[in-house]
């Protein structure tokens, strides 16, 4: 037997079965993934298995404890010198795996984590792939979510593995699904448990059954005609979901299938052309920009050693019961207070919705459930480690909760506020340490926004913030560090714009236009909208709020006027919109002028108010802004964010605009401060 | 022989219950471990040490789901005990609330423990439907047919009685060595005594009357709160009727012997879902934790008799117990026997005080004695807040604890009848401290 090669990222190990076991091992990283060297290593070892005649079959397996393949190393993504080198890149990592493929020797992946992107591709191109049963393991072609497909022929292989709409399914949406749904829908031949995962790569291995094949049904769908029709009605999917200005990589994907189908490297050669050009699209760099910012939220706090098992939470309204659900299902052990039983039972009934959606297997629902416990005495209080208040806005109720709290907390606990108006520094005035009280605030609703803002006052202690900001993480929230200020972040931003979207209804543009307007611009909702969602009577109370500490607030007549007839919205079934059983009447959009006029407007608002939060070091930098707005409010991600936007359009010109637009208003030009560069 | 070894005794340091909620015709929506979840983690949160600190947990229940396989350990995990912390459960039939705290307190006593959660939890109302034996056959018949033509011709052999199904109630409820319901065996003891239904009607109204005078002066501090997972919460018990009148329990017809029988469903406890669970501590863990004493359990006593009249349990055992410790029936400063049927309260008082059933039964030389009406039961019993067979032994421990401290009484006995023909007593010892 000759001596296997070593590689710097790949670890070759022959058994006694001979079978050769190839690990894939990155060296000098915690997970793996994949780019030039690795392919290249990876290239030689397939040639090498293409004249071997030592071993019965391959077993691809990762070398790392957590995790098969991460994908292809999206740093690289924006390294691309052309299209066309781009385009060479993708190609050779194609030939590499039509070569795997080619083997003649058995070749099994065996995954035991994620598998996703290149990750998946390569799963792909080998003959089997044995997946482990259980929540870590997930599998999926997520590409399109960093605005490109995949280009190693994963839009290729997976359509002709499961038939296409399964396999287009998993490729247009980006979504990942868990071994056992990968081994349904065919791409995986077995999950297995990981007490049997190896037993399974060696049976794969050593008796190799015969590949899977699609049904005949499966087959059918790839053909021409079928193709045409399918891509009619993926393509009209798509368009209900997203624009394809914005989002153009899943409509290439549908174009690429619909011509050229998933035979032959024609196909291949169309999928690494399109792509490759995806790298050099905005949406993509953006996209790839908003992946590295979540990076960056998600690595504060990193080193913290607090390690929060038990949260308290105060007030079981829809935000302290929320909160209160969404820590349990992240595994803390979490104590609910209210005044009394019939406050939380709604509180208590939610969150068993959630866990019934989220976890379906009901002893999953009921390990959370147990984890949730109603507390009217407020037993928790002297084992929490995070005690959270979320009652209502009262700053001198407030106070003598957090007066009670201290004395009954344990001196490492952190007392946080969920408040969204009231100063940190108000609150704390009546703690013996004022440093211990942070504002931890969550957006409605909990389990959807990502998003939470870690509030610090003048007095708050840095270590608490970060114990704060190690609490998010640990819950899985991304966690934004702002100073105490009224409205924070995002509110504060939010406010403005929605109000001036207000004040375009009352100058008589009709609601449908506006919100058309931004959802144009990418926003996920129109403000319109968003206004009856959230509440109008929230809106007000907020807008009130900033108006006592931003005088050129402006509180338009007609929200003013729709909360004193109590139409509050969706949850009154109407306020600027008609509702039917909560359901927005859909009106047509009957409007002349172009709506870009509008959004424009609208966006300048958003914009000065950003700025704003700059000057006056709300958060630390424009990236955290516009992650902060990314992720609290769905700020149009492929636009990057609302300074990045403004930076790709040129700060200086779309503040003249502004200066303009204020100026044909008419009062308000004198209040204008300018757009500072430098603060980004 | 009397050794100077310090002699380990059982301290009862907290306890809860949940309410009791009585069977509204259809399985409740908590679970018997549900229900002693829901008092077990609010009892625990309150406690100065982890739930990974108790030695053990064990729990009486009669009727656990099929998804509740040694009901005490999914009990103990689901409180966050741990993996480490192991958990049983025990059975004595009605009283295998009583027998939990016995089998704790043992093992304190032993030296295994020093802290143990103990208590019992039933969801009657969940009990199930069963398929019959004739069912169950035939079922098996099909899944043992292989080819075609022998599962159509099994199809051939089903008979519409197949689908009547055993009550498991019922069937829980009936003795099946002298075959007789649990009623009848007390309308065994009513006979004997000559205890009319008007005396048992009368015990009946008096039972709701006490407890509901109890639930207004806010004395169930034991209960806490209950929470089901479609909004509901419960606070209190919900089997009391402030509205009975004698005139209304008149009017029910009997339960059990049908026609000429007296004990009817308004004499008799009612079938209900609830948890009750306690802390015991040994001396030791009483000063590690420096925990709350709140009595102290003296000891406890069972005793066997007739099947036929399990009802009149009590009487064997809480002499037993009493002679035991050289004492009187009224050296007792309150009484908790459990209200399984009114007739059978009323016949245990009525033995006590009949020369010739004590010189008969219990080897005494005359009637043991007389238990004033007024130190019974003082917060009412099960006729009015059910029995949930599971629970109820460890209820009426929990209760006597908080009897004793609200009137400042020294001793109290616990005492329960038991289907099958058994009595369990215990004698409850108020204390404020560890003895040194």
């Amino acid at each position: 037997m000759s001596t296997l090669k070593t590689y710097k990222n790949w670890r070759l190990e022959s058994d006694a079965d001979e079978i050769l076991w190839v690990y894939f091992d990155k060296e000098g990283v915690s997970v793996n993934t994949v780019d030039k060297a690795v392919m290249e290593e990876f290239s030689d070892i397939v040639d090498s298995l293409a004249n071997d005649h030592d071993h019965k079959g391959v077993i691809i397996a990762s070398g790392k404890k957590n995790g098969f393949i991460a994908g292809a190393d999206i740093s690289q993504f924006n390294k691309f010198k052309d299209i066309d080198e781009s385009f060479t890149m993708l190609r050779r990592g194609q030939q590499i795996f039509d070569k795997l493929e080619a083997l003649r020797l058995p070749v099994v992946a065996m995954i035991d984590g994620f598998c996703v992107g290149g990750g998946l591709e390569l799963a792909l191109a080998c003959h089997y792939r044995v997946a482990e049963d259980g929540p870590k393991t997930r599998l999926g072609l997520p590409e399109v979510k960093l605005g490109i497909h995949p280009g190693w022929g994963g839009s290729v292989r997976l359509p002709r593995l499961i038939g296409a709409p399964q396999g287009m399914n998993m490729v247009l949406g980006g979504h990942t699904v868990t071994g056992r749904v990968a081994a349904k829908l065919g791409f995986v031949d077995v999950a297995v448990p990981k007490r049997h995962l190896v037993k399974a790569a060696k049976f794969y291995a050593l008796q190799p059954p015969k590949p899977h094949q699609p049904t005949l049904l499966q087959k059918l769908t790839n053909t021409k005609p079928a193709r045409v029709l399918l891509s009619y009605y993926l393509r009209k999917q798509l368009r209900s979901k997203v624009n394809p200005m914005h989002y153009p990589s899943p409509f290439l994907v549908v174009d690429n299938f619909e011509r050229f189908g998933v035979e032959g490297d024609l196909a291949m050669e169309k999928e690494a052309r399109s792509c490759s050009k995806l790298f050099f699209g905005d949406t993509s760099e953006n996209l790839v920009r908003i992946f590295f910012l979540q990076e960056r939220l998600k690595g504060l706090a990193k080193e913290s050693r607090f390690k929060p098992q038990h949260v308290h939470v105060i007030g079981a309204g829809t935000m302290g019961g929320d909160i209160a659900a969404w820590c349990a299902m992240q595994g803390l052990t979490v104590t609910l207070q209210d005044r009394d039983p019939k406050f939380i039972a709604p509180a208590i009934k939610r969150a068993y919705e959630l866990f019934k959606k989220k976890f379906k297997e009901d002893y999953l629902v009921q390990r959370a459930m147990d984890k949730l416990m109603p507390d009217v005495q407020g037993s928790g209080i002297p084992r929490a480690d995070v005690i959270i208040e979320a009652i209502f806005e009262d700053l001198k109720t407030k106070q003598d909760l957090f007066k009670q709290l201290e004395l009954q907390a344990k001196p490492t606990a952190i007392l946080a506020t969920n408040t969204s108006s009231i100063p940190l520094d108000e609150i704390n005035s009546v703690l013996q340490v004022p440093g211990r009280l942070v504002g931890i605030h969550f957006f409605n609703p909990v389990s959807q926004m990502q998003l939470v803002e870690v509030v610090k006052g003048e007095r708050t202690d840095p270590s608490i913030v970060e114990k704060a900001i190690a609490f998010v993480r640990k819950i899985d929230r991304l966690p934004l560090p702002v100073k105490s200020s009224p409205g924070f972040l995002v509110n504060r931003i939010l406010m403005p714009y929605l109000l001036e979207a207000v004040a375009l209804m009352d100058e008589g543009i009709p609601a449908p236009a506006i919100d058309k307007a931004m959802t144009d611009f990418g926003m996920p909702m129109g403000p319109i909208t968003l206004a009856d969602t959230v509440g109008l009577d929230v809106c007000l109370s907020v807008a009130k709020h900033l108006s006592q500490y931003y005088p050129s607030t402006v509180i338009p007549k007609a929200l003013v006027e729709l909360v004193e007839k109590g139409k509050l919205g969706r949850k009154t079934n109407g306020g600027f919109y008609k509702f039917i059983n909560g359901k927005q009447v859909k009106q047509p959009v009957d409007y002349a002028k172009p709506l870009q006029e509008i959004s424009d407007r609208l966006v300048l608002c958003m914009l000065n108010e950003a700025f704003a939060c700059l000057r006056e070091g709300v958060v630390e930098d424009g990236d955290l802004l516009d992650a902060g707005m990314i992720f609290g409010t769905g700020f149009a991600p492929f636009r990057g964010g609302p300074i990045h936007y403004a930076k790709s359009q040129g700060i200086q010109e779309l503040y003249q605009q502004f200066v303009k637009q204020q100026q044909a208003k008419g009062s308000k030009a004198p209040q204008l401060k300018e757009w500072d560069v430098t603060v980004v | 022989m009397e050794t100077k070894s310090a002699r380990r005794e059982v301290y009862i340091v907290d306890g809860a219950r949940t309410p009791f909620l009585k069977a509204k015709g259809k399985p409740g929506t908590l679970s018997a471990s549900d229900l002693a979840v829901n008092v077990g983690r609010e009892l625990l949160a309150r406690q100065p040490f982890s739930p990974q600190d108790i030695g053990e947990v064990v729990i009486g229940c009669m009727m656990p789901s099929p998804d509740e396989a040694n009901i005490g350990r999914v009990i103990a995990l689901r409180l966050g005990c741990g993996k480490s912390v192991p958990a049983w459960t025990v059975q004595r039939n009605c009283a295998s609330g009583m027998q939990a705290l016995d089998s704790a307190m043992k093992d304190i006593l032993s030296g295994r423990h020093d802290l143990v959660l103990a208590g019992g939890t039933e969801a009657m109302s969940r009990a199930p439907l069963l398929f019959n034996q004739k069912m169950v056959n035939w079922l098996a018949g099909l899944w043992g047919a292989k080819s075609f033509v022998a599962k159509v011709q099994q199809w051939g052999r089903f008979r519409p009685g197949n689908l009547v199904p055993e009550i498991a109630l019922l069937r829980g409820l009936r003795d099946p060595m002298v075959n007789l319901s649990m009623g009848q065996t007390a309308e065994n003891v009513a006979y004997h005594f000559g205890i009319t239904r008007e005396e048992m009607d009368t015990f009946a109204i008096e039972s709701h009357r006490r407890v509901a005078a109890a639930q207004d002066a806010n004395l169930f501090t034991d209960v806490l709160p209950a929470f089901d997972t479609r909004g509901a919460y419960f606070v209190a018990d919900d089997g009391v009727r402030r509205d009975s009148t004698m005139e209304k329990l008149a009017s029910l017809k009997p339960m059990f012997d049908k026609k000429f029988g007296s004990v009817t469903a308004g004499n008799s406890s009612q079938v209900t879902d609830g948890a009750a669970l306690l802390l015991l501590a040994s001396k030791e863990a009483v000063k590690k934790y420096q925990l709350p004493v709140l009595a102290r359990i003296v000891d406890t006593e069972w005793a066997g008799l007739d099947p036929a009249e399990m009802g009149l349990g009590p009487v064997y055992s809480s002499t037993a117990l009493l002679q035991r410790y050289g004492l009187r029936l009224d050296d007792i400063d309150y009484w908790e026997i459990n209200e399984a049927f009114a007739a059978q309260v009323l016949g245990c008082v009525a033995a006590w005080e009949s020369d010739d059933y004590c010189r008969k039964n219990l080897g005494l030389d005359k009637a043991f004695g007389r238990i004033d009406p007024a130190r019974l039961n003082i917060d009412g019993g099960a006729i009015a807040l059910g029995h949930p067979v599971g629970a109820s032994g460890a209820r009426i421990v929990l209760r006597m604890v908080e009897i004793l401290k609200r009137k400042q009484a020294q001793r109290g006995v616990a005492t329960i009848c038991i289907g099958g023909g058994q009595g369990g007593a215990m004698l409850i010892e108020n204390v404020s401290e560890v003895t040194a």
